[in-house]
């Protein structure tokens, strides 16, 4: 049953993202990602990961890409009818494939370790993924969390500044 | 029975769409959602190589590429709106200002 519904989702997921690259409107584009980042929530959810499956939702399906949305109905889209690829089509399609190819080359080639650490599916099912979670960031990653609050502090300034009327 | 072996080839299947969506397309808010697409690729491989070996760092990292993209994803989109008021288009071809 649950490889049943990985290939289902999978499935979904990877159509999902050609329609991304595919499509001729850009609104289409964004609903395509929508449904791939819905896919991916739901790998997070099989992989014993709730928190992030929340986290993908609430920030990419639900922040991001709404924000691409109202730019996209800001801006107006008429400029770039008729052309909707550069003509590179076949070397992208080559390059894509070689990245493929390569990815799976050293993917076959590796030998999984077999080393495990403390999380278990059972951990995580007594102690809660969120306070695993919690534990390791206001811990181990202090310092890269208080950077993050800074990097997000200094986007949303330079966003301003970007989006003033006389630049 | 899914092994991480699946899940880490669907993440290059993803990743592989998304350079070519990168490399092809013109609108320039479609090439930024096609990098969406690759960075999300790459948090699959990152969260199921964490279950995989029991531990949680991976996941932690997830949490700062959400940051990163959402920081991204603002200013990005404050460029193509300051670029759309000059230029008129958003085309990539359009983007030659800095160009020798």
């Amino acid at each position: 049953m649950e490889t049943f519904y990985f290939y289902l989702l999978a499935l979904v997921a990877v159509v999902s993202g050609y329609l991304v690259v595919t499509c001729k409107s850009p609104i289409n584009n964004a609903v395509a990602l929508m449904m791939t980042f819905v896919c991916l929530a739901n790998f997070y959810v099989m992989l014993q990961a709730p928190f992030m499956a929340a986290i993908q939702i609430m920030v990419y399906a639900g922040a991001i890409l709404m924000l691409i949305i109202f730019v996209i109905m800001l801006l107006n889209m008429d400029s770039l009818k008729g052309q909707k690829t550069s003509h590179s089509v076949s070397w992208a399609a080559g390059l894509g494939v070689l990245i493929f190819i390569q990815v799976y080359f050293v993917l076959n080639r590796s030998e999984p370790t077999g080393l495990t650490g403390g999380i278990t599916n059972q951990v995580v099912a007594t102690v809660g993924h969120t306070q695993l979670i919690a534990q390791s960031l206001f811990t181990d990653f202090l310092l890269p969390f208080e950077i993050a609050s800074i990097l997000l502090l200094v986007a949303i300034v330079g966003a301003v500044v970007l989006a003033k009327k006389n630049v | 029975m899914i092994t991480v072996h699946h899940y880490l080839v669907l993440s290059a299947i993803l990743f592989s769409l998304g350079t070519f969506g990168v490399l092809t397309r013109k609108n320039a808010i479609v090439i930024f959602m096609c990098i969406e697409l690759m960075l999300n690729a790459v948090n699959l491989s990152f969260i199921s190589l964490s279950h995989y070996l029991g531990n949680m760092d991976g996941q932690i990292f997830v949490l700062f590429i959400m940051a990163v993209a959402a920081a991204e994803a603002a200013v990005g989109l404050a460029l193509m709106i300051a670029f759309f008021r000059n230029r008129e288009s958003i085309s990539v071809d359009d983007f030659n200002l800095l160009k020798w």
